[in-house]
């Protein structure tokens, strides 16, 4: 089985948030991390590797830093790392980017992808489901078990109220929640070995089926008109009452916010 | 494209078993604001089957207008079908705007249906308005008039961005559910309902279902809790969370925690709250024995109303607190609770 697994590098958004005069990310003076739904989507196939064998591929798309998070997936147990960056890739929204790592994949042959529901960054959880549509094959999101059966996959997807226990044929596309799994730790073996190993670098390129009108910046049908810091609502009241006081004091401020 | 084709506010009127979701009329309440502004109507569309007769209450919130997309393969959500069924509306009707919920659901269908008719999609829209793009005119560019601008809060929570997409339709945005409002109901109204049906193939997209389980997992989720009672370190042991679960249920709430009381391993980590956990927006935050470290709140800044008890009156949960009670939660917490059920009960 072949598996090919979608990662981002991600802010991490407790360091703070820089931005470019035009309005996006300014993602090379943040720290990083692996986006968390993505690791847990790394470790269900690392664990579908273990149970029933698999080639595990893991493609990013970033700036040249985001190899890191390549050869974090690869210590922590996948074969092959791909970057795909270049600088006509930059500033793309959920479309562009999903019509760049389509055009990716179309060059590997796989059984299942799987990318995290959504990044921190942006919380959009639209690349995945996006990624399925460009490739012509169904998407399993929110997926909260994976199992494998013939040339099928079983999936329990989770909903707001209830579960589904559902079936497609592979090719197909999961995303996973962090919900999932708890992702296993880097080896020391691992690290060694994805210090040295190769990771393949993509350009444009080596996009197959992608028009350049679909990608980066210009080929994103979103465009940002505003973006600024977030207003903090900051401090209201702070009260030292004894207990009774205190509690008549909440009782008060829920009565008079209609919450009882 | 010819964006002059591109008329009408629609909204995907979301329903679950047959009973229309919350969503559905928010998004209703919501278009028929916009529609008004852009001087059009608001149309809902509404997917599944044997759906036709939930067109009324539609009609009642709102809608001038409501397609009925129903196919015995559209009973239960599933991705492909339904994607089919709304870019198939899309492409017939041509709507300029294209609003659904921030569900399970439609955070599974937009991005899918935006991909097919090739067009922007913003996700989690907390606000929208009609509006010119770019907002400010800008020498030697042309400044668009009556464009949909969707606005969001982005990475983590420690910024707000407004979207537009000005040269495709429909322009698409998923919406938070909870933040719109319903239009007061109008009993008797009525609305111009028209059947559509693209036809229902099933290909090797349409999984299929094995099993549907209702039961609620074990835990309640707590993005959709209205009133979270949330506790940290401070509440001192597992066992004391007692107190808490008791405010949280004659609140009808559901009880979340913060990262230090999952990695002590007194609570499992779908309750936590927080940047590695769940991002919240309650009406109700308790925050019972929580520090309040930057990383917690960013995930439940967004609270409507933020309650904290803490005896440490330097904690930085004060600093997001709407009202900051400064004492022993031990204490103030049973005594809440009884307060609150005699104030129940009265009622």
């Amino acid at each position: 089985m072949k598996i090919v697994v979608c990662v981002k590098q991600v802010p991490d958004t407790k360091g703070g948030v820089k931005f470019n005069p035009d309005g996006t990310l300014d993602r090379g003076a943040m720290l990083t991390i692996m986006n968390p739904d993505d690791k847990a989507g790394l470790e269900a196939a690392l664990r579908l590797k273990d149970q029933y064998g698999a080639e595990v591929t893991v493609v990013t798309m970033g700036l040249p830093k985001a190899e890191e998070v390549l050869r974090e997936a690869m210590a922590m147990g996948a074969d092959k790392g791909i970057l795909v960056t270049d600088r006509v890739l930059g500033g793309a929204d959920t479309w562009a980017t999903s019509q760049t790592l389509a055009g990716a994949i179309r060059n590997l042959e796989y059984d299942l992808i799987i990318t995290g529901r959504q990044a921190i960054d942006g919380d959009t959880a639209q690349v995945g489901p996006q990624i399925s549509e460009h490739l012509g094959i169904p998407v399993i999101s929110y997926a909260q078990k994976i199992q494998i059966e013939g040339d099928s996959v079983i999936v329990e997807r989770q909903y707001d109220d209830r579960y589904h226990v559902l079936k497609a044929k592979m090719p197909c596309l999961i995303t996973a929640l962090a919900e999932l799994n708890e992702p296993r730790y880097m080896t020391p073996g691992g690290i060694f070995d994805a210090y040295n190993a190769e990771i393949t670098v993509w350009g444009r390129a080596n996009l197959v089926d992608v028009e350049d009108s679909n990608l980066g910046l210009k080929g994103s049908p979103t465009q940002i008109a505003k973006a600024s810091d977030k207003v903090r609502k900051g401090a209201g009241e702070k009260v030292v009452l004894d207990p009774t006081e205190s509690v008549e004091y909440i009782i008060d401020k829920l009565k008079a916010k209609h919450v009882i | 494209m010819n964006i002059q084709d591109y008329k009408g506010v629609f909204v995907f009127a979301q329903q679950v078993d047959n009973v229309l979701s919350g969503i559905a009329l928010e998004l209703v309440g919501k278009g028929k604001d916009l529609a008004k502004d852009l001087d059009t109507e608001v149309t809902a569309v509404l997917v599944g089957s044997d759906v036709k007769g939930l067109a009324d209450e539609l009609a009642e919130y709102g809608a001038d207008k409501v397609i009925v997309v129903d196919d015995p393969e559209l009973k239960e959500y599933r991705t492909e079908p339904y994607a089919h069924a709304l870019s198939s509306v899309i492409n017939e009707f041509k709507p300029e705007i294209f609003l659904v919920g921030a569900t399970a659901i439609g955070r599974d269908l937009g991005p899918r249906v935006s991909a097919r008719i090739h067009t922007g999609l913003t996700a989690d829209c907390t606000q929208l308005d009609i509006g010119d793009f770019p907002i400010n005119p800008i020498p030697g560019r042309e400044q668009l008039h009556n464009q949909l601008l969707m606005t969001r809060p982005a990475f983590g929570g420690n910024t707000i961005a407004t979207i537009a997409c000005p040269d495709f339709r429909p322009q698409m945005a998923t919406v938070r559910p909870g933040v719109m409002q319903k239009a007061p109901r109008e009993e008797g109204k009525k609305a111009v309902v028209v059947e559509f049906n693209p036809g229902f193939t099933p290909n090797d997209k349409y999984v299929e279902i094995l099993e549907v389980v209702k039961a609620v997992s074990d835990v309640a989720d707590i993005m959709d809790a209205k009133i979270l009672v949330s506790g940290g370190r401070g509440v001192g042991s597992p066992e004391n969370f007692k107190i808490l679960e008791e405010l949280a249920e004659v609140l009808g709430g559901t009880v979340s925690c913060s990262r230090a009381v999952v990695d002590a391993g007194w609570k499992p980590k779908d309750l936590q709250v927080g940047q590695t956990g769940k991002t919240v927006r309650p009406n109700v935050y308790f925050a019972i024995g929580i520090s309040g470290a930057i990383q917690h709140v960013a995930g439940m800044e967004e609270a409507d109303i933020i309650v904290a008890i803490n005896k440490d009156e330097t904690a930085p949960i004060f600093d997001v607190a709407d009202y900051g009670i400064v004492g022993d939660l031990n204490k103030i917490v049973p005594a809440l609770t009884e307060r609150l059920k005699a104030e129940m009960a009265a009622k």
